[in-house]
């Protein structure tokens, strides 16, 4: 064995003592085979570091191997087996009854109240598992909260309560309704991950409501009140005359409420003028006749280079 | 079984007065068959030289002794625990195997929808 005792601490040949005991206290916690119980392996890389250790922490010892006098060979330390070779065994158990686990017979009642047989009145208390469920709700019930009666997995029938302003996907807890706890452990809890449908005409952006509104042109032209609908009741909305399709009007404080801040998000309303559904003969003489006078062009901005 | 003198000796790392206060903390705890000398198993000599380790070589301050200690004597009786389990799951059939295994890789039960 003609291993470099400095390469295997990992430190340079002129490290000093100090050095040396930093690096194989860093070494010996990571690799002390009785903490690391579940990796077999690092016993003998262990026991290396450790003999090279005993080498050059002792100044004495270390100035003769720097000259050759000795070598990395036949300096281990006496032959022990490790803690973790016995510590499983039955007899390791009277350290162990300070920990409450003790005997085989603590262990016994571990065993048996695992599995629901009871022992004698088993400390081993297990809380019940968690359940995930899915729940599809309207846009208006995230909207404005709402009250839902649903049937567990397990059919029970509780009130679910949907707080208004819950987003897509949101998660809602419920504490204490997953599957019930082993040997009066606690229930589990059931977590119901809301999934928002669309609506037919309001759109969401976080916590402000989107309405395309279709406008006459009389509307448009002439200006006027015009009733919208909005998460709660319809309201009535000014439409300031000359108003255009894509103009947008915003309602504010009619959006949906913020779950942190309790504030209410605004409602926009973006204008549609909607000719009448059936061609009308007096308008479009009157068009022919405005047309004459007043020529105007929408499309100025399609031709500019960009 | 050892003597308190034969496991100085043996051990090299540790000396009368500083076992003796390890017996008394109940570090080590050997059969203690009065009026006679305590007697050291294999398995409190190898408890010995991990206190020596603990002590010496990685610096584990003397307050901080009884709290690792704990926490080791708690990791050695979850091995022990989850040993007896899984000895005992692995003598079950295919199926029951099977049916441990699904729920152990899915934590949370799917409950599927609720609308």
């Amino acid at each position: 064995m003609n291993d470099d005792l400095y390469a295997t601490i990992g430190v340079s040949r002129d490290a000093s003592q100090e050095d040396i005991k930093r690096a194989y206290r860093k070494l010996a916690k990571e690799l002390h085979p009785d903490l690391n119980p579940d990796k077999p392996d690092v016993a003998e890389r262990f026991k290396k570091i450790t003999a090279a250790y005993d080498i050059l922490s002792d100044p004495e010892k270390r100035g003769r191997y720097d000259r050759g006098e000795i070598d990395a060979s036949g300096q281990e330390r006496p032959q022990y087996r490790y803690y973790r070779d016995f510590a499983e065994d039955p007899a390791a158990g009277r350290y162990y009854a300070r920990e409450g686990f003790g005997d085989e017979e603590q262990l016994h009642d571990f065993l048996e109240g695992l599995f629901g047989r009871g022992g004698r009145g088993s400390r081993v208390r297990a809380r019940g598992a968690d359940v995930s469920y899915t729940l599809p709700i309207s846009f208006l019930e995230a909207a404005k909260g709402a009250k839902k009666r649903v049937t567990m997995g397990d059919g029970r029938t509780i009130d679910l309560t949907i707080p208004p302003g819950v987003h897509d996907r949101q998660m809602l807890r419920l504490k204490g309704q997953g599957m019930p706890g082993f040997d009066g452990g606690p229930p589990g809890d059931a977590y119901v991950e809301v999934h928002i449908q669309p609506h037919p005409f309001f759109e969401r952006k976080d916590h402000n409501v989107h309405l395309d509104l279709p406008i006459t042109l009389t509307e448009a032209v002439l200006g006027g009140k015009v009733e919208v609908p909005t998460i709660d009741s319809p309201v009535t909305m000014t439409v300031p005359k000359g108003s255009n399709t894509g103009t947008v009007l915003r309602l504010r404080g009619r959006g949906i409420v913020d779950q942190r801040s309790g504030q209410r998000g605004d409602q926009y309303v973006r204008l549609q003028v909607v000719l009448p559904e059936t061609p009308d003969p007096e308008l479009e003489a009157f068009a022919r006749r405005w047309a004459e006078t007043h020529a105007y062009d929408p499309r100025a901005d399609l031709r500019r280079p960009s | 079984m050892m003597t308190l003198s034969e496991v100085v000796t043996m051990v090299g790392r540790v000396d009368r007065v500083e076992l003796t206060q390890w017996i008394e903390a109940g570090w080590v705890m050997p059969e203690r068959p009065e009026p006679e000398e305590p007697r050291f198993s294999d398995l409190d000599i190898a408890r010995v030289c991990l206190i020596c380790d603990l002590r010496h070589d990685l610096a584990v301050e003397e307050e901080t002794m009884p709290l690792v200690l704990s926490l080791l004597d708690q990791i050695y009786v979850l091995r022990r625990q989850v040993n007896a389990l899984t000895a005992a799951i692995r003598q079950q059939p295919d199926d029951v195997r099977q049916a441990i295994l699904d729920l152990l890789e899915q934590p949370r039960r799917r409950g599927g929808s609720l609308g």
